[in-house]
């Protein structure tokens, strides 16, 4: 049971999307100010979580709740920040000029060019984003979602297409912002990413938890991460 | 490398400021996408160009003037927003700005600055070509008042309907039908081609078609005549169009 402190709280979610159901009783919590792990396999319902988190999507039952109110609540607005799996840009749009006005709908923004220095996008500002390599993407979409200085932010497999130099750079941001007090979210299949970030994982499959834990707990018994996530999950046929 | 301050610190922009920034930034790719400024401009251009020396088959400026600023804001708040739309949810923006204090009410409205500000370009643009070209228009003071009327009220059914497209179909269709309806409409409902040329059976339902109410709308307006019922035609278009993108619409794909 999540526990009252939970930044994100969702109990029994079930998502059905007509015949198919995604989400099965889902329930898990994320701890204020901590770095939570969801992993799964392809089509366990982790995106979908996020979506309900950002009230994209309406469960069929269940509640989610984000910061102490309903998920999707207006009042909620600009205190989350999303780094969605796709995109998540016009195509024809630079860099720089996303940013800008991504900062534009907040009243405290974080500098844009100090942003884009951090994230190693100074040679790139100017590119369109569809001629950007998908490690640049992924740091514009990083970028978007810290930009308005959110309280909670949920990345959806934030290092996807990064290089391990990227990579890398990502996790040390990500434990800066957890230092600076932001609760974090993130989705990913990288078992390395968990261990090395998160202070809690939830391995999610067939839209339920499977298992939770620290890490540690989960490798109490000496098996790897990987391990753990293999005995707990099962294989989809590739689609 | 400057230090950043990651602590967080959430707080919304004034209402205002964050419609202003993404009608300009929609407008800002509109104007770039070289597709929508085909549709935008050089097709009416073309069709003034045409009437001006070929009258006999095209028809006058006295008729082309008014049917092209309606085929202005017909290709601006139908196919562009259909389209641009349909792209947005496909890339994943829409699911991006849902978090953000834009939200949807802000979406909206600023979409419809993004459409009024291209709109208002292309019509200083059109009107002032078809004035060099021989236009000259009988607007009364009331007339004109109505002609603002039905742009605004038309603008906004097509924006709801390219909405509720957008927002149910894939993107590759929405870019195919969107095409295909504007085509069609062109053509077919009345909207640079007085609804008196076509057959007598078909008028009846042309005449309800929104496109219909503004063709003839700003015709008989840019001709000193008030015409009641394409008010109404559209009012209950946009009543429709705008409940069903409200209910219908869905912000990822």
């Amino acid at each position: 049971m999540p526990s009252p402190d939970s930044a994100v709280r969702v109990d029994d979610l079930v998502v059905r999307f007509g015949s198919r159901t995604v989400l099965d009783g889902l329930a898990l919590g994320a701890k204020t100010g901590a770095l939570t792990a969801v992993l799964g396999p392809n089509g366990a319902g982790k995106t979908t979580l996020i979506r309900c988190c950002t009230g994209l999507i309406r469960p069929s039952e269940g509640t989610a709740r984000v910061l102490g109110l309903p998920a999707g609540s207006r009042m909620l607005a600009g205190r989350i920040g999303l780094m969605p799996q796709s995109a998540g840009s016009w195509s024809g749009i630079r860099a720089i000029e996303l940013l800008r006005y991504l900062a534009g709908l907040y009243a405290n923004p974080l500098p844009v060019p100090a942003l884009i220095e951090r994230l190693g996008l100074t040679d790139c500002a100017k590119t369109p984003y569809r001629r950007l390599s998908g490690g640049q993407q992924q740091a514009v979409n990083l970028a978007g979602a810290l930009v308005g200085r959110p309280e909670l932010v949920f990345l959806d497999e934030p290092t996807a297409g990064m290089d391990p130099h990227a990579r890398r750079a990502t996790w040390l941001l990500l434990r800066e912002l957890r230092a600076n007090g932001v609760t974090m979210l993130l989705t990913t299949h990288a078992m390395d990413e968990a261990e090395a970030l998160a202070d809690q994982v939830f391995i999610v499959d067939g839209g339920r938890v499977a298992i939770s834990g620290t890490v540690r707990q989960l490798t109490k018994s000496g098996e790897s991460l990987e391990s753990v996530f293999l005995t707990h999950t099962r294989a989809r046929a590739a689609s | 490398m400057t230090a950043l301050d990651l602590s967080p610190a959430p707080a919304p922009a004034p209402p205002a400021k964050r419609i202003v920034r993404h009608g300009l930034i929609e407008a800002r790719l509109l104007i770039r996408n070289a597709e929508q400024l085909l549709l935008a401009l050089v097709i009416p251009l073309a069709i003034l160009v045409a009437g001006r020396f070929a009258s006999a088959s095209i028809g006058s400026l006295e008729l082309l003037g008014p049917s092209v600023l309606a085929l202005a804001v017909w290709s601006s708040a139908f196919t562009s927003v259909a389209i641009s739309t349909a792209f947005e949810r496909r890339y994943g923006v829409l699911e991006r700005l849902a978090t953000t204090p834009l939200g949807k009410p802000g979406l909206i409205a600023g979409k419809a600055l993004a459409v009024i500000m291209i709109m208002f370009g292309q019509l200083v643009i059109l009107a002032g070509a078809a004035l060099g070209l021989g236009w000259r228009p009988r607007f009364t003071a009331l007339s004109a008042v109505l002609a603002v009327i039905l742009v605004i009220l038309a603008a906004a059914t097509f924006v709801c309907l390219a909405l509720l497209l957008a927002g149910r179909l894939r993107a590759e269709t929405t870019l195919g039908l969107a095409n295909l309806i504007y085509v069609v409409l062109v053509i077919g409902g009345a909207l640079i081609i007085p609804l008196e040329r076509y057959p007598a059976v078909l008028r009846p339902v042309i005449e309800v078609l929104p496109t219909a109410a503004l063709g003839e709308g700003l015709r008989a307006a840019a001709n000193g005549q008030l015409l009641g019922w394409p008010v109404l035609v559209l009012l209950a278009w946009l009543l429709a169009a705008g409940l069903a993108a409200w209910k219908g619409f869905r912000w990822t794909s």
